[in-house]
C-alpha cells in the first residue's frame, strides 16, 4: 500500500477509538446518574478511567504519528492505571466504613462476614482497638 | 472525519452534564466524587479529542496534569470522609442557619462567663510550674 493509504487507515482506526472512548464517557455519565448505589457508580465510573482513556489514548496517538509524543501518552495511560485503583480502593473503603454500601444489593459481602467473625474472635479479649482498623 | 469529531463532543457533553446532575444530586460526598471524578475524565476524553483533531502535540502534558489532578482530588476526599449525620447533605434554609448561629454565639457567651467567674473567684490558672523533677530543699 502507499502512504497516503496508511494514513486513511490511521485515521479511521482513530476515528474509531475516538468513538469508542467518547462513548464510554456518555455511558459512565448515564451509569452514574441512574445506578442505585456507591459501589454501582463506582462500577460505571471506571469504564472511561481505564478502557475510555486508553481508547482515546490510542486513537489520539494514530492521529498524531510522532515519537515523543506517543511515549507521553504512553505515560498518560500508565499512570492512570496505577492510580485508578488506588483512588477507587480509598472511595469504596470510605463509602463501607461511612455505611454507604447498601449491602441488600450485594451478593456476596465477603467483608461483612469476616468482621462478624473476627468481632466473635475477639470477645473475651479486652476491647483494645476498633475491630474495624 | 467532521461528523465522528461532533458524534465524540456530544457524547462526551451529555455523559459530563450527566455526572454533574450526579454531583448536584448526590446523596453522599463520595457519590459527589465519583461524579466529579467522571468531569475530569470526560475533560481528558475531551483535551484529547481536541489534541487529535487539530494534530497538536502539545496538549499532551495538560492529559498528564488532568490525570494527576483527579487522583489526588478523589483520594483527598475519601481520606477525609465521615460519617455524615441524617440531612447533612441538604442545603439548609437561612432560617435554620440563622437559629444555630445564635445557638452557637449563646454557647460561645455561656463559656466565656464561666472562664470570668473562674478567675473572680480566684481559680489557680496553671501557667507552666516547676520543672519536672526538681529537687527542691
Amino acid at each position: 500500500m502507499t502512504q497516503d493509504q496508511w494514513t486513511t487507515v490511521a485515521d479511521v482506526a482513530s476515528a474509531v477509538c475516538l468513538l469508542g472512548g467518547a462513548f464510554l464517557a456518555f455511558a459512565a455519565g448515564v451509569g452514574v446518574l441512574r445506578f442505585p448505589d456507591l459501589l454501582a457508580r463506582m462500577h460505571a465510573g471506571t469504564k472511561p478511567q481505564v478502557l475510555g482513556l486508553a481508547l482515546v489514548l490510542i486513537g489520539l496517538a494514530l492521529r498524531l504519528r510522532s515519537g515523543g509524543a506517543v511515549w507521553a501518552l504512553v505515560l498518560v495511560a500508565v499512570f492512570q492505571m496505577l492510580t485508578a485503583p488506588v483512588a477507587a480502593h480509598m472511595v469504596g473503603r470510605a463509602g463501607y466504613r461511612t455505611g454507604k454500601v447498601r449491602s441488600d444489593l450485594l451478593v456476596v459481602d465477603e467483608l461483612t462476614n469476616d468482621q462478624e467473625l473476627a468481632q466473635v474472635r475477639d470477645q473475651g479479649r479486652p476491647d483494645d482497638d476498633d475491630p474495624r482498623d | 472525519m467532521t461528523a465522528v469529531i461532533w458524534v465524540c463532543g456530544i457524547l462526551i457533553t451529555v455523559g459530563a452534564v450527566l455526572a454533574v446532575i450526579r454531583a448536584e444530586k448526590g446523596p453522599s460526598m463520595l457519590d459527589r466524587t465519583v461524579a466529579l471524578d467522571i468531569v475530569v475524565t470526560a475533560m481528558i476524553v475531551a483535551v484529547a479529542l481536541y489534541g487529535a483533531v487539530e494534530r497538536r502535540t502539545d496538549v499532551v502534558p495538560v492529559l498528564v496534569v488532568l490525570s494527576l489532578v483527579g487522583f489526588v482530588g478523589s483520594v483527598t476526599i475519601a481520606r477525609f470522609a465521615s460519617v455524615e449525620p441524617e440531612g447533612e447533605g441538604r442545603v439548609r434554609t437561612r432560617e435554620e442557619i440563622a437559629a444555630q448561629e445564635a445557638e452557637r454565639m449563646d454557647a460561645e457567651d455561656e463559656a466565656e462567663g464561666t472562664r470570668r467567674t473562674d478567675r473572680r473567684e480566684g481559680f489557680d490558672e496553671h501557667h507552666g510550674g516547676g520543672a519536672e523533677g526538681e529537687v527542691r530543699g
